[in-house]
């Protein structure tokens, strides 16, 4: 499904996040939200998933404005991950990964069974089937992201939004994590703070500076020495793999000049 | 649903057996005849005394206290699951006595007792009061970036709960009349003495209503348990349905007391019990709290009514004694949470 964001503003009281952002993204592709802390990442996907409404433009699926979504079409169609979710309820990771099909249930208990062969590709998918029976709370960090992931999937969503979703996890998880997101097939946007990881999975990237898109484009191409440097304030270099055609940043320190 | 029959035949029993505890003693096969008869099952030979003790006095009191539990159970259950928090509750959330207040204010003015228009009066009064309060905690007690830290939550409750029974004493006080104070004090601690048919038949309606409403929000109620964000994505209006569970609870507590008084603690332990037992998941809680309320109000009257031989302990002195405790550790394990 296309995603077309056309021109989106948001502030915070005073404080402007958004500044006129636009892209359209293809069907299909893992895009990369990348850019320093504060840049408006995570309002961009709020403001996708319908969490916070963009106080100008807009945000289209397939040419139709998310603003004329009923809440159940919306869910329908796009599914957010948080960065970390907790809950105090002692649910089962099977019940948490059954939220997913409240956009496709009626209000009243129906049928058993309802979707279950959505729920149960979700849950391969996410390769949670072994922590089905498990309680939530008993889960580490990677199986609770993934948990989360199969929830999102349940909701069988054309557009997948992750904000910052591999921030907890150790390097294992991290991978494995991005690793399924890339396979999947539908339009992900993920907010991502580890460049290396955009590098290693994302098909595009976009980088989001001062409320606006700096630049956007392939990551190899975009994640440069120079970005490094403009972006960030660090010193690093760009270099090949030594057996796999894939890039990889390696830093020095902070630039010289902007010592913080 | 084998656990919501097993519960309703525990209510089914407990209603019998209870039936027949008080001054008058009546063994449980004559409970059953006095029902039976009045029900044309069978022309059972019974005394105009027992039926008038069982089918008159005791019957509407005890279905009564059944209906305040279940209708105070749903409301915490709601209540814990709206404000993400394991303390709320009507009476710690101040609503109680925000709607005694409203009530009181009512019987004050002395709007005609016992006819159909004060019985409205009464019921629209302690629905001001608990809406007003509930406002009230929530404005106080809401946290930077709009969250509503669990603790502070209660506080604020508390605060205005004692600001609440500040002004209903006030009240009385200034008032005066002698019948309204006695009437005004048994409030405050809740009771079932001298509850009627009429009052009880309004009783059961609320706390059915209350469930049906709250089972309709169950859907919405499961997606927010990861917080706000992740509900929207599914799909639920928060904001809407926050609104709409607010204001329905409050309506259902402004029910429950305009008839019974403030009676704390049931609406607190009752959900925690039974997501012990059944899990998190609304449709199953709701029901569970229902019927589980039901019981544990009965008993509680039970005990209020004929523990002490000759005299009444306020119902609401029996719930705290049982409930407190409770409290106390959820207070515990909510600060070793956060």
């Amino acid at each position: 499904m296309r995603l077309q964001i056309e021109d989106v503003c948001f502030s915070y009281g005073s404080h402007q996040v958004l500044d006129g952002v636009s892209a359209d993204l293809a069907d299909g592709g893992f895009v990369g939200l990348i850019g320093p802390n504060g840049c408006g990442k995570s309002t961009l996907l709020r403001l996708i998933a319908r969490v916070l409404r963009p106080q100008g433009g807009r945000v289209l699926l397939d040419g139709r404005d998310l603003a004329s979504f009923t809440g159940r079409e919306r869910a329908r169609a796009v599914a957010l991950v948080e960065q970390q979710s907790a809950t105090r309820l002692d649910l089962t990771a099977r019940q948490v990964v059954e939220l997913g099909r409240i956009p496709y249930r009626g209000r009243w208990p129906s049928r058993a069974g309802e979707g279950a062969e959505a729920l149960a590709a979700a849950a391969a998918f996410a390769n949670v089937e072994h922590l089905l029976h498990r309680a939530w709370h008993s889960l580490s960090g990677g199986e609770r992201q993934r948990v989360q992931l199969a929830r999102a999937l349940a909701q069988e969503p054309e557009v997948l939004l992750l904000d910052e979703p591999t921030n907890h996890l150790d390097p294992g998880h991290q991978i494995d994590f991005l690793q399924r997101v890339s396979k999947l097939g539908i339009t992900s946007v993920a907010a991502l703070h580890d460049l290396e990881l955009a590098l290693g999975f994302c098909d595009k990237v976009i980088v989001l500076d001062g409320g606006r898109i700096a630049v956007r484009g392939a990551p190899s191409e975009v994640i440069t020495a120079s970005l490094m440097d403009n972006l960030y304030g660090v010193d690093a270099d760009v270099i090949d793999h030594p057996r796999l055609p894939r890039r990889h940043l390696v830093w020095s320190g902070v630039s010289e000049g902007r010592q913080r | 649903m084998a656990a919501l029959i097993a519960l309703l035949a525990v209510l089914l029993v407990s209603l019998a057996v209870t039936l027949g505890i008080g001054s008058v003693s009546v063994p449980a096969d004559v409970v059953l005849q006095v029902v039976g008869r009045r029900m044309w099952l069978g022309d059972f030979p019974v005394t105009p005394l027992q039926d008038q003790i069982i089918w008159d006095l005791r019957l509407p009191r005890v279905l009564a206290a059944a209906a305040v539990g279940a209708g105070l159970a749903v409301c915490g259950a709601v209540l814990q699951s709206l404000t993400r928090n394991d303390l709320a509750e009507p009476y710690l959330l101040g609503i109680s006595g925000g709607a005694t207040v409203g009530a009181v204010a009512v019987i004050a003015l002395g709007v005609g007792m016992g006819t159909l228009g004060g019985t409205v009066a009464l019921t629209f009064g302690a629905f001001v009061g608990a809406l007003g309060s509930l406002a009230l905690v929530l404005l106080l007690a809401v946290g930077r970036a709009g969250t509503l830290p669990p603790t502070r939550v209660v506080l604020a409750g508390v605060a205005i709960g004692q600001i609440c029974s500040a002004f209903t004493s006030l009240m009385v006080i200034m008032n005066g009349d002698q019948q309204a104070a006695r009437r005004v004090l048994a409030w405050t601690l809740g009771s079932f003495a001298g509850v009627r048919w009429e009052s009880t038949g309004f009783l059961i309606a609320a706390a059915l209503l209350g469930l049906v409403v709250a089972l309709f929000f169950a859907r919405d109620l499961d997606a927010m348990s990861f917080g706000e964000a992740t509900a929207t994505s599914l799909g639920i209006s928060v904001a809407g349905v926050r609104w709409a569970l607010m204001v329905v609870t409050a309506l259902l507590t402004a029910c429950l007391v305009s008839v019974v008084g403030a009676i704390g603690f049931v609406g607190l332990i009752v959900p925690h019990i039974v997501r012990f037992v059944s899990g998190p998941v609304h449709a199953r809680l709701l029901p569970l709290s229902l019927v589980t309320g039901a019981i544990l109000m009965v008993w509680s009257d039970t005990a209020a009514r004929s523990l002490a031989p000759g005299q009444e302990i306020p119902v609401g002195v029996v719930t705290a004694i049982i409930g407190s405790p409770f409290f106390v550790w959820l207070l515990r394990r909510a600060r070793s949470d956060a």
